[in-house]
């Protein structure tokens, strides 16, 4: 691989303008080569840390503290990113509603938003950043201080030991933080409608009720174990390849945010085409909100 | 105890074998065709000019960089051969003290220094705690420093709990890269005698990397030079100087003299010419 020609160092020639056309073709296709190449190489990152998943699990000593920075450091800001989130979506659809004097019908709206989309989306995007970003830079750290090759020295499978728990952490948390980002969202729409704008409590929970259903919870969760594992394989591979010095690890630590967004909105997509079509194969008969 | 590893039947065999090494990351060439054959028991120091290849070979002896051309052997052994399992067995034999010490900043010193204990044998919390402080009074550090993390250490005392590190699991080889820079002379003189201690206690091969000629004088039983391809004629070989260290200085190559003396010569001159370019 290294042997392949890349966008950086690809020989630039002076001379007249089909020669600046030849040289802007050659950069794209440097530019398409890196990006085949990078989607190979965290193929490859996946496949050795599913390997090392499957044939042994690491040790307590290396979970919890993982398990502990993902899930219960990461409680405070996803409990009040949901809560927000519930709320701020009270005040933006109020007016709409009312007009149409069917505020009632706002906690349908509200929570199904909440639960198929904002909650796992807002949760998955608020960890990118916390988690993701931490893990790349430390990762990242640790492999321009030659931490990283240390291990390896002293008879540890850096994946095994590093990424394994990392990854871990993030698919079974990011989950865990979604529901409590659904929940608290659900809270503080219901606090503020109800106590609030003074809608009818009643009448709020049951087309809630009637309208979100269990299997849109059980959307939202499922897209999140994707959104939690392209989240940690993300950060961990910027991680693993950083660049030296400071600088180097500052990048990774940004790409490891950017990627992962651009993966959760993609991955939201696909998965919720997906899901869709499931949904409608199963229930063809779905309630309808008029 | 350590699991135990099978090492080659013959003691006389070199434990150390580079055939033909090269190495490039993409197109630029670091080591080319080097061929060297590093006995048991020897103390070999490996000199040459920042970014010569000196760690780079190193790195490649114990499998951290697999060569682009040519092969390593460990004890009898391709290295680029051997499965995952096996390559972590014959790792364990070696032990390498990098050039910032690469200590886990997220452990304390009691965790950096066992850590190879804890991964490798079965042995109790206070035998390996017992080794950890034994290890650390080798290279002349308290035990009040074990529950400090390396954050709060100075650089020396890095150093030094990164070769009670290295030397955790009685290493057959110890690797050290650069072990001296960055420090004062008087600390350096310290990691010098720890190095000459470390394979006075038991019997060890050592291979010190370094550009410190105080430090390869005094450690080691052999010298090899290497010099930066870029400076070097096509044909040419890479490893400049191999022998005794008594005799480096008489050496007739002035390429030599001038790294032993440390003496800039045209280099300067050279570097503003390609600046003014």
């Amino acid at each position: 691989m290294d042997a392949l020609p890349d966008s950086k160092n690809h020989e630039r020639r002076s001379g007249g303008p089909l020669w600046l056309v030849i040289d802007w073709i050659a950069d794209l296709g440097g530019l398409l080569m890196d990006a085949v190449i990078g989607l190979g190489n965290i193929s490859m990152f996946g496949l050795r840390t599913f390997g090392w998943l499957f044939s042994r699990m690491p040790r307590k000593e290396t979970l919890l503290p993982s398990f502990y920075q993902i899930g219960v450091l990461s409680l405070p800001v996803i409990a009040l990113t949901g809560t927000f989130i519930g709320m701020v979506l009270v005040v933006q659809s109020y007016v709409q509603f009312r007009n149409l004097h069917m505020e009632a019908k706002l906690g349908a709206v509200i929570n199904m938003s909440l639960a198929r989309e904002l909650g796992p989306v807002l949760a998955a995007t608020m960890l990118a950043g916390r988690i993701g970003s931490a893990m790349a830079a430390e990762l990242g750290t640790m492999r321009v201080t030659e931490q990283i090759d240390a291990l390896v020295t002293m008879g540890a499978n850096p994946i095994q030991y590093l990424v394994v728990p990392r990854f871990l952490g993030c698919l079974l948390l990011i989950p865990a933080l979604t529901i409590m980002a659904d929940f608290m969202g659900v809270a503080g729409a219901f606090f503020y409608a109800v106590h609030l704008l003074g809608i009818d409590a009643h009448h709020y929970l049951e087309n809630s009720q009637h309208f979100v259903g269990g299997f849109d919870l059980f959307a939202g969760v499922f897209k999140s174990l994707f959104f939690g594992a392209a989240i940690a394989l993300i950060a961990c591979y910027r991680g693993f390849h950083c660049d030296p010095g400071a600088e180097g690890v500052g990048r990774a630590a940004t790409a490891a945010f950017v990627y992962s967004f651009v993966m959760i909105l993609l991955l939201d997509l696909l998965l919720g085409i997906a899901l869709d079509g499931v949904y409608y194969t199963l229930w063809p008969q779905t309630p309808k909100l008029f | 105890m350590v699991a135990t590893v099978e090492t080659n039947a013959d003691p006389n065999a070199p434990l150390i074998r580079l055939d033909q090494v090269g190495m490039a990351f993409g197109r630029q060439q670091v080591l080319r065709e080097i061929d060297l054959v590093i006995p048991r028991g020897q103390t070999l120091a490996i000199i040459g000019e920042s970014g010569c290849g000196k760690t780079v070979l190193l790195k490649t002896i114990i499998g951290l960089l697999r060569p682009t051309e040519g092969r390593v052997q460990f004890d009898g052994r391709d290295l680029a051969q051997l499965g995952e399992k096996e390559l972590t067995r014959q790792r364990i034999r070696f032990g390498f003290l990098f050039q910032q010490a690469a200590l886990f900043d997220s452990m304390t010193i009691a965790q950096n220094v066992t850590f190879p204990l804890r991964r490798h044998t079965k042995k109790t919390f206070e035998e390996i705690r017992q080794i950890a402080l034994a290890r650390l009074a080798e290279v002349g550090l308290p035990e009040s420093i074990l529950s400090k993390k390396p954050a709060e250490l100075s650089g020396g005392m890095r150093k030094r709990v990164g070769l009670a590190r290295a030397l955790a699991l009685e290493p057959e080889v110890i690797l050290y890269d650069e072990p001296t820079t960055g420090l004062d002379p008087i600390m350096s003189d310290v990691i010098n005698e720890l190095i000459l201690g470390a394979s006075q206690h038991h019997p060890v091969t050592s291979v010190v990397v370094t550009h410190d000629m105080r430090t390869a004088q005094k450690v080691a039983d052999r010298i090899v030079m290497l010099y930066p391809l870029p400076r070097l004629k096509p044909g040419d070989p890479q490893i400049l100087y191999d022998g005794p260290p008594e005799r480096i200085e008489r050496s007739d190559d002035h390429r030599v003299s001038q790294f032993v003396r440390g003496e800039a010569g045209e280099r300067l001159m050279e570097m503003r010419q390609q600046n003014g370019r």
